[in-house]
Order: C-alpha cells, then sequence, then structure tokens
C-alpha cells in the first residue's frame, strides 16, 4: 500500500464515520461540534479526586517501574548540543547506574535535526527516537516546509513524530485545514509513530480538547498529546483525562488504538502516580503500558529514581544520587 | 456585665521552609508540665507531632536554602544572626514564659536563661566574619605556590535538639550550624518543644531566609533514624539523644555513615550520654565540626 493510498484510507474512513460522500469543513464543524459539552466542574472535580488515591508499597513499586518505562525522556532547547543528547541518551540507556534492574524509558525526544545523533547513540537499544516536527512548538510555517521536517527527522532515524497541529486554524474554526495536515504529515511519517500536541494551553476550552483530540484522531494520530512544554499551562490531569475518554470512546466507535501523552510540567512521582491512576480508571489497565501511554518530561525521571532508591534503600535520598541534567 | 472572653489558645504547628504548617500526620501530643510549687504535671498545649515525611520535607527545603545562605556573604550573615537576637529580645516576656513552664522554672531562674540564650546567639552572629581568619590561612608549602585553606560549611546538618535545656541549649546547639553557612533540620525537645516554636517564630520574623532552619517537634526516637539515614542529610548533631526516650545514639551514628555524615556525638559514653553544662563558654568545636576545609594552590611565580 502506498503512502497515499493511507491518506485516502484516512479520508474515506473519517467519511465513512461522518457518514458523509465527501469530507468538508461544515460536515467536519457539524460532527466536532457535536460531541458532547465537558462539565467543567465535574472534570476537575473527578480528576482531583482521583489524585487523592493513596498508593503504597508493592503498587507504589509497580507504578514507579512502570512510570519510568513510559517516559519520553526530553531535551528541546535552542541550546542543545550533540553531547547534551548524547549524554541524555546515555541516561536513556543506564538511568540509575546503581541499580542495573532499573528499566529503561520509551524514548528519547529531541529536535529533529537531532534525531540522528540520538539514534546513533541509542544503537539497538529498543529505546525509540521521538523527534518534535512541524515548525513545533509554533507550529507557524508553510505545510511544504511542516512536510519537510517529518521526513527529513524520519529519514534521520526517528521512529516517532511529535507534530503540533495548527492552532491558528482550528481556533478560526478551519477543521478541514487541521484534519489535512494531520493527515499528510501521518503519510510523510511513514513507518513512524505519530503523536499529535494539541498545546492544550492555547485551547483554551475543555470543549475544545474534546474536539481536538476527535479530529486528530479522526485524521490518523497514534497517539494524541497536551502540549509542547512551552506554554503555561502545559499537562493538567483535568485534560489528560478528557483525552484518556476520548481515546475510550474512539476504540468503542472504530476499535483502533490511540494512546495518550501528557508533557510539561509533570516534575515528581506524585505526579506521575495521579496520571497512572487516571488511565487506570478513566481508559482502563489495557492504557498502561508504554505502547499507549507516555509522559512528556525530563527532570521526572530523577524524581522517581529518588523514589525508587529510597524503596529499595529504606532511606530517603537526595540530589547527589542521580545525575545533573 | 460584659460576658466573659473567649480563650484564644495558640496552635504549636511545625516550622517548615519559612511557613507554620500542621504534621501532615494530622498526629498532635500533649505537652505537660510541672511549674514550681506544683506536685503535679499540668496541661501546657498540643504540639504537632511530627511524621519521618515532615522530616523528609524539612531536608528539602533545607537543601533548596543551601545555595543563598552558604553563599552570603559572612558579614550578611552576621547581621541577619544579630538581627534574630533583636527579635528575641523582644519576644523576651514569652520566651521567659515558655522557659518557666517548660523547664519548671522559678521566673528569676528563667530570665537569666532567656538572657543567656540572647548572648548566646549573639556571641555565634560575631564569630561568622571571623571564622574564616582563624581556621583558614596561607600554608607554608614546598613550591612556588599560594597556597590557601577556607573552611566551608558541609551542607544540611539535621540537630537532636538538647532534651533538657529547651531554650539555651537549642540556641547553643542551632546557632552555630547556622553561623558558618550551613542549613539546619532540628528535631525539637520532645517533651519541651514550645521555645523550639517560639525560637522558630522568632527567625521567621527576622531576616533569616525560610529553609535555613526547619523545626520538627515530635518524638525523637520516631524521627531521629529517618535523619540519620538521609542520604540527603550532609551531617547529624547527636546531642539531644542523651536522655532521649527510645533512642540508641550508636545506631544513629552506625546509619550516619552510609553516606558519611560528619557526626557530633553526645557528651559522655554508651547509655551515660549526658547533656553538657550549657552555661560554660562554648568554644569553637560546635562550628568547626560542621565544616569542610577548602584548599586552593595558586601558581605564585618566582
Amino acid at each position: 500500500m502506498s503512502t497515499t493510498d493511507a491518506a485516502v484510507d484516512v479520508t474515506a474512513r473519517a467519511g465513512d464515520l461522518l457518514g458523509v460522500s465527501r469530507l468538508t469543513n461544515a460536515t467536519l464543524t457539524g460532527w466536532l461540534h457535536g460531541l458532547p459539552g465537558v462539565d467543567q466542574v465535574g472534570c476537575e472535580a473527578r480528576a482531583a479526586s482521583l489524585g487523592t488515591r493513596s498508593i503504597k508499597t508493592t503498587a507504589k513499586q509497580w507504578a514507579i517501574d512502570a512510570a519510568i518505562s513510559m517516559i519520553d525522556l526530553t531535551t528541546l532547547e535552542g541550546a542543545d548540543t550533540p553531547g547534551k543528547v548524547r549524554s541524555l541518551a546515555a541516561k536513556a540507556l543506564v538511568p540509575d547506574p546503581s541499580d542495573p534492574a532499573t528499566p529503561r524509558p520509551a524514548a528519547v525526544c529531541v529536535y529533529g535535526d537531532m534525531a540522528a545523533i540520538a539514534r546513533q547513540a541509542l544503537g539497538d537499544s529498543g529505546i525509540h527516537v521521538a523527534a518534535v516536527a512541524t515548525a513545533f512548538p509554533s507550529g507557524r510555517a508553510s505545510r511544504r516546509v511542516k512536510l519537510a521536517d517529518t521526513t527529513d527527522a524520519v529519514a534521520a532515524g526517528a521512529d516517532e513524530i511529535d507534530m503540533v497541529i495548527d492552532r491558528g486554524a482550528f481556533l478560526s474554526g478551519r477543521y478541514l485545514e487541521v484534519f489535512e495536515e494531520i493527515a499528510e504529515v501521518k503519510q510523510a511519517c511513514g513507518d513512524a509513530h505519530l503523536k499529535v500536541i494539541m498545546e492544550t494551553g492555547e485551547l483554551v476550552t475543555y470543549d475544545n480538547v474534546r474536539r481536538a483530540s476527535w479530529l486528530s484522531m479522526l485524521a490518523g494520530a497514534d497517539f494524541i498529546k497536551t502540549s509542547t512544554g512551552k506554554i503555561q499551562p502545559a499537562a493538567t490531569l483535568p485534560v489528560t483525562l478528557i483525552m484518556l475518554e476520548a481515546v475510550r470512546d474512539w476504540r468503542e466507535l472504530t476499535a483502533a488504538i490511540v494512546g495518550v501523552k501528557p508533557a510539561g510540567g509533570i516534575r515528581t512521582s506524585k505526579d506521575a502516580l495521579k496520571y497512572l491512576v487516571t488511565v487506570n480508571e478513566v481508559a482502563g489497565e489495557e492504557w498502561l503500558t508504554p505502547e499507549r501511554f507516555r509522559f512528556g518530561a525530563s527532570s521526572l525521571l530523577n524524581d522517581l529514581l529518588l523514589q525508587r532508591q529510597k524503596l529499595r534503600t529504606g532511606a530517603y535520598s537526595g540530589a547527589d544520587y542521580v545525575t545533573i541534567d | 456585665m460584659s460576658p466573659a472572653r473567649v480563650d484564644v489558645r495558640k496552635t504549636y504547628k511545625l516550622y517548615i521552609d519559612g511557613a507554620f504548617p500542621r504534621s501532615e500526620s494530622g498526629r498532635s501530643y500533649a505537652v505537660w508540665s510541672t511549674p514550681v510549687g506544683r506536685a503535679n504535671p499540668r496541661f501546657l498545649a498540643n504540639a504537632a507531632m511530627g511524621s519521618r515525611k515532615d522530616a523528609r520535607d524539612a531536608v528539602v527545603a533545607a537543601r533548596g536554602a543551601v545555595k543563598g545562605w552558604a553563599g552570603a556573604t559572612a558579614y550578611n550573615r552576621g547581621q541577619v544572626l544579630y538581627r534574630v537576637a533583636e527579635v528575641m529580645e523582644s519576644r523576651r516576656a514569652q520566651l521567659v514564659e515558655d522557659v518557666r513552664l517548660s523547664e519548671g522554672l522559678a521566673p528569676s531562674r528563667a530570665e537569666a536563661v532567656v538572657s543567656a540564650a540572647i548572648d548566646r546567639w549573639v556571641w555565634y552572629a560575631g564569630w561568622t566574619d571571623k571564622l574564616a581568619q582563624v581556621l583558614g590561612g596561607l600554608n607554608p608549602v614546598a613550591g612556588p605556590y599560594f597556597d590557601i585553606s577556607a573552611p566551608e560549611p558541609t551542607g544540611i546538618v539535621a540537630v537532636l535538639a538538647p532534651q533538657r535545656s529547651s531554650l539555651l541549649g537549642l540556641v547553643s546547639v542551632v546557632a552555630p550550624v547556622i553561623a558558618t553557612g550551613n542549613t539546619a533540620v532540628v528535631l525539637a525537645s520532645q517533651e519541651r518543644p514550645l521555645p523550639a516554636i517560639t525560637l522558630a517564630e522568632a527567625l521567621a520574623t527576622s531576616d533569616v531566609p525560610a529553609g535555613v532552619v526547619n523545626v520538627v517537634t515530635g518524638l525523637t526516637g520516631e524521627v531521629a533514624p529517618w535523619l540519620a539515614g538521609h542520604r540527603d542529610v550532609n551531617a547529624i548533631d547527636l546531642t539531644g539523644a542523651a536522655d532521649a526516650e527510645g533512642v540508641d545514639w550508636g545506631e544513629l551514628e552506625r546509619a550516619a555513615a552510609e553516606n558519611l555524615k560528619r557526626v557530633l556525638r553526645p557528651a559522655g559514653t554508651g547509655s551515660d550520654a549526658v547533656e553538657p553544662d550549657w552555661t560554660a563558654e562554648p568554644g569553637l568545636s560546635r562550628m568547626t565540626t560542621f565544616l569542610e576545609t577548602k584548599t586552593v594552590w595558586h601558581p605564585k611565580g618566582r
């Protein structure tokens, strides 16, 4: 199957789902705005109540290891150097030198021009290379440039692409444009997995988060991701809850599996555990794997390692026992 | 006739990172005292019973404060500490009352203890910018180098405050630790915690940055092992292990060895550990114990 066929497939599937022969902005708008509205107060209350669960002893042990294995270890700075990317890759390969049983994170996430360096450093370790593309983080570039950005990153060895949607188009109601862009980037990805960053901090309302989630899944996203990490607020529990509901309902509708990745602002083990509880309660246990749930984070790993050391040694650990990054 | 006024009683809480939180465990315990001339102990207040997690939070706060406090100039630290003495003086009446009730002293004796405590604080405040000259200096070396040694703070010091001397003893163990630029996590006297909280209020209203001193009240035997074993604590003062219920200071020292903490043992030996005489001239040892010596070699040419 050629990549063009794949795009046709996505559009055809969308047409089937919406019950129309030709996908237009009007039909998309009708469908997205027909989604039930989000009860803001109820959603925030549910997220807050899920955050109060007490996770202890063996459950905590399991959760910490699971959370480590779900991390996309990220460096997305203008000042990134090949050396920094290599040291991040080294950390992914051996997260805690004092305990070889420590699980490895799922992926290393870098800018596209660093993908080759990350690929080389990670070799065949099984850790994925995720590259951000499509004029990350603003997404303000021409379609041609965005697609070239994507194909470049894939050619450099990225097997996961984190794209940003065009929030300007989304907010002004040009849903078809967003749809087409995601579908074309998906094509350009080839075999690489596509994560679609919705930048929920710029979408303003929970209703928009729900619409953007469905639009992204409709256009062929393998993962839906909250944020770039460059905008505040980044990932929050209520937003992630809405996205988890979306992937759960999407499976009901299409039998297809889509993953969720909250990114930005998750720094402590306590936070990570709250997310895992929410995943389990909203999407279900099947989503508690790195194939379906990821954390976009950098400092979170160190905190998880400190907690892991505490459980192993019985004494509180400190920053002297993890890497400085 | 006006109605009887409802008592406004104080809630004694912990002092962590410049704030006064309750214990995360929600626990508290009753503090009793036997004032002079009374046969039976009387109820004084409920104090927060801090847990290992409160101690952990205190260590996090203390770690956050190390950079600013150790990086402040010695002169500035001296000014800040002197300011603490000023605020203690302005709270003299409250301190006297706390000491009188906590230690069961006569009012005149309590006055004298508070005066001694404030003077002790001023004494340590004066040492901040003089210690480097006394302990450091130019070393004679066999080569064309300037070789200079200077004392530097070791980092976070966990302090087991003395069980009996609730203010003079407390000041005598806390002031030397922070005067040199360390930050402190203080485990207050188990039976006599109230002066420690009042001192914390003096610290909070002077210019000591948040996190430099953190005070946890509670059971010494419960919390001390967690501080002794904590990998992010650089030193521990075991003075308060003397006469503490359920505390084996040898075990604490063993736990402290895990990350090579500097340890200040209690006076006396084994189970005969005793509290020192706090009225004696303190000397420098409580400061020098929690210092590292940095030596710099600089070529000087010929």
